[in-house]
């Protein structure tokens, strides 16, 4: 236990850097130089790196085990396998994958440079704003959907919104892709967001209703500005508290979010169509018009005319008296 | 991998409570290892010992921890390891009069091979503040000794393999104080190459994350608890 050297006294930022470089990815003998670390999660590190061949900046993102872990491993594959069949705006292209020196699976995509949907919720954003950015969520969705492929954890802090205002779904490290097997009684996925089948430990089976529910969970955080609750009814409840948000979107995000998936959205691509009925002042398919609604809504569309014809007949009657 | 977890692991807790003394003995050590150095410096700061009542009470409390076999009482369930432990010192130290009473009749075994002096000269190095948590303290010296173990293991692994100059380029890069050396600095100080800076500090890491686990290992009585600390000390998941 008798020993002498000169880093004995390990300082408290030594203790640090040993602690942080401890698990540093090994990049050597690959084409990356590592620059630091931009994200972390349970399973992986995601860290920023320098492509010294193409000369341009990546993401890395690697798992946190050393030395390689079979679950870990087969995530890091699945999400790579993800990104690389669906080329679409919505979805962080993937340029590499395969295992480092350390034995540690990996998988290099574009770097990109935004804001967590999460931390935006947070800030002051435009209402239809975020109607907007749920739109574009549930187009990528649906290219996914129409793929087989079911990403089973979306939530706020998985979208990232780039500088021009593009949205882009992340974390597909959990995604459900077709002929493979469904994991038997799993719970995948984050208590707010995940569907009541998945929480009941149905992953395995969850389908893109699943995700549609995920994507109400997320119009739900948007309007209200809070997680919603891990139990399906008091959604339901707070959706019909809030009556101060128009009547057609709580609507949309009831449908999204209820219980029986037979009664939500197909997917997302119906989803998102409603959405754009919203966004354009039109009915949304969530919630019939009774005629009341529909008559306002048709004098709101034509009220110019309406307007001058109005004024037009006043102005004959102020005529008509005074020539008479 | 380093993160597999060798069966007789499994077993430390069920071998700290053995009946027989010699394999009791054989558990302990690694746990004396890990902890000895904590103990002694947390009596230094939380409880404002001299350095001479420090030592003493260090042997006193383990090998009492050891004769009167209080480590059997650790449940997993309730506490992690390290804080049962600090419960237990500062139980003792609570109660040191009569300890020190003890001592001078004689009693209770003395521990050999732990370098107080080397302890107390990385005391010297640093300020004595006793920060208000206390556990976070003990579990901060814990990590401190932890990782000082493993490094000296990564340099003597350097040494008897003739790479020395791996070991150089960790110390420089990673023991040293912040600075904004790059690689390329590092290469032309050393008159190594970019790609020998970055392979061999990229080795020597490796080397320091298997020898941390290890020690992490023989510090943890349950598996759980080991892959609970790799998580939050190392960030590394451990199967």
């Amino acid at each position: 236990m008798t020993r002498a050297s000169v880093w004995t006294a390990l300082s408290d930022a030594s203790l640090r850097r040993l602690a942080s470089v401890a698990n540093l990815p090994d990049l050597s003998g690959t084409r990356y130089t590592l620059r630091e670390e931009i994200g972390r999660g349970g399973m992986a590190v995601v860290y920023r790196a320098h492509d010294e061949t193409l000369g341009r900046a990546v993401a890395i993102k690697v798992s946190s085990a050393p030395g390689g872990r079979a679950d870990l491993d087969a995530r890091m594959r699945t999400e790579a396998k993800v990104l690389a069949l669906l080329e679409h705006p919505g979805v962080v292209p993937v340029h590499d994958a395969g295992v480092l020196p350390d034995g540690r699976a990996f998988y290099v995509m574009k770097h990109v440079r935004g804001t967590l949907l999460g931390d935006l919720a947070r800030s002051q954003l435009a209402a239809d704003e975020r109607v907007r950015i749920l739109e574009r969520m549930c187009e990528t969705m649906a290219f996914a959907h129409a793929h087989g492929i079911v990403h089973r954890d979306l939530k706020p802090d998985n979208v990232m919104i780039g500088g021009f205002g593009e949205v882009l779904v992340m974390d597909w490290g959990v995604a459900r892709i077709p002929g493979e097997p469904g994991e038997a009684g799993a719970v995948i996925g984050t208590p707010g967001y995940m569907a009541p089948e998945q929480a009941a430990g149905r992953s395995g089976d969850a389908d893109q209703r699943a995700d549609v529910y995920a994507l109400g969970a997320i119009l739900f955080a948007l309007l209200v500005g809070a997680d919603p609750p891990a139990e399906p009814e008091a959604v339901q409840a707070g959706l019909a508290a809030r009556r101060d948000l128009p009547r057609r979107l709580r609507a949309v995000a009831g449908k999204a979010l209820a219980t029986d998936r037979a009664a939500r959205y197909s997917d997302a691509e119906e989803m998102g169509a409603d959405l754009a009925r919203f966004r354009a002042g039109r009915p949304v398919a969530a919630r019939p018009e009774i005629w009341v609604e529909r008559a306002a809504r048709s004098a709101w569309a034509y009220r110019t005319a309406i307007g001058l014809v109005l004024a037009y007949l006043a102005m004959r009657v102020v005529v008509a008296w005074l020539a008479g | 991998m380093s993160g597999s977890f060798p069966p007789t692991r499994l077993t430390v807790l069920a071998r700290i409570r053995s009946p027989v003394p010699d394999e009791r003995r054989d558990a302990f050590g690694p746990l004396i290892e890990a902890y000895w150095k904590p103990i002694y410096t947390y009596l230094r700061i939380r409880w404002g010992l001299p350095a001479e009542d420090a030592q003493d009470a260090t042997q006193s409390f383990l090998a009492s921890a050891f004769e009167k076999r209080w480590l059997e009482r650790f449940d997993p369930s309730r506490a992690r390891f390290r804080t049962f432990l600090r419960t237990c010192v500062d139980r003792f130290a609570m109660n040191r009069d009569q300890a020190a009473r003890r001592l001078k009749r004689g009693g209770g075994a003395r521990i050999v091979g732990l370098d107080f002096e080397t302890a107390e000269g990385e005391l010297r190095e640093r300020p004595l503040e006793d920060p208000v948590d206390q556990d976070e303290l003990f579990r901060h010296e814990w990590i401190r000794g932890l990782f000082s173990r493993s490094v000296e293991e990564v340099r003597a692994e350097c040494a008897a393999a003739g790479q020395l100059a791996r070991f150089a380029l960790f110390e420089r890069y990673d023991l040293g104080p912040e600075s904004d050396l790059s690689y390329a600095d590092l290469a032309q100080d050393l008159g190594l190459t970019v790609s020998q800076v970055t392979s061999g500090l990229a080795a020597a890491r490796r080397q320091f994350r298997a020898r941390a686990l290890a020690n992490l290992r023989a510090a943890c009585l349950t598996h759980d608890e080991f892959r609970s600390e790799a998580r939050e000390i190392l960030g590394i998941e451990v199967e």
